[in-house]
């Protein structure tokens, strides 16, 4: 099989992740993925800690709400408020946590959606607010990543993230 | 600490002041090896919090070290412990989204794989 990611990009000076992915798909086909809460949700949390949308209203302005169920019962949820939707093309939010109504979320997405000669492209530039807003939302999911899944060790580059307290 | 052919001589005037006093030496070597609140620092040194303050204050200007707020402390690290606490963070963050991407892929493919 082959993977879908093209590339991943990291700045830590800027505190930016590019994501590049291509997929054998329609452009329209992969922005339905977005779209539609109910696809949403299968590939947005972890395979430990799956995501259940209770709000998605893709409009500018809009909010999306979730919540992610871990393995033992622990909950996590977020939020993003759309700043821009161009069906099918791109959209924007901020990353809230808690749910919380913040002004500027910890932080923003962009994600751009183009059609290729073999299907579509994914491109999501994430980008946080500063180090802090890294920090708040890394440990439930770096503990996560742990526990649930083993095998991905392999795959951090960098040293092992510390967790404990 | 790489100083760049283009740095300004105030910078570096700045840079060598900050270094020319041993309790702020201290404070920079123990910011780089942990994170200090500036709190905690002060319990160290036999100087007033204020007085612990204006040495950090000088280590900032001169860009050796940065302050955080966490809570309602202050924390004191060097950029590049910064940059390498980022770069683990983020090595979380891309393993998350490779996963992410590989459930996207499956739920785009019809009938799983």
């Amino acid at each position: 099989m082959t993977l879908p990611i093209t590339s991943v990009t990291q700045d830590p000076e800027n505190l930016t992740l590019t994501i590049v992915a291509d997929f054998p798909v329609p452009q329209e086909r992969l922005w339905q993925a977005w779209a539609d809460p109910r696809q949403l949700e299968r590939f947005w949390g972890p395979p430990f800690a799956p995501a259940t949308f209770t709000h998605h209203d893709f409009t500018v302005g809009g909010r999306a709400e979730y919540f992610l169920t871990g393995p033992n019962g622990e909950k996590w949820s977020g939020s993003w408020r759309f700043t821009a939707v161009n069906p099918i093309d791109s959209f924007e939010a901020y990353d809230g946590e808690d749910n919380a109504e913040d002004e500027f979320g910890p932080a923003s997405m962009t994600f751009t959606f183009e059609t290729t000669p073999t299907g579509s492209r994914l491109t999501g530039v994430i980008r946080f607010a500063t180090m802090e807003a890294l920090e708040r939302t890394a440990p439930g999911m770096t503990e996560g990543l742990r526990a649930g899944m083993p095998q991905l060790d392999a795959i951090l580059a960098g040293p092992a993230v510390s967790t404990e307290e | 600490m790489v100083v760049g052919r283009d740095e300004s001589e105030e910078s570096l005037n700045q840079l060598f002041r900050a270094l020319a006093d041993g309790t702020r030496r201290d404070i920079l070597a123990r910011s780089i090896t942990e994170t200090p609140s500036v709190s905690g620092l002060a319990a160290r040194y036999e100087m007033s919090f204020a007085a612990v303050q204006k040495h950090v204050a000088v280590l900032e200007r001169a860009g050796l070290i940065r302050k955080q707020a966490h809570g309602r402390e202050q924390l004191v690290s060097t950029d590049r412990a910064r940059l390498q606490r980022a770069g683990e963070l983020l090595d979380a963050y891309e393993s998350l989204w490779r996963q992410r991407v590989a459930q996207l892929d499956d739920v785009l493919s019809p009938k799983g794989r």
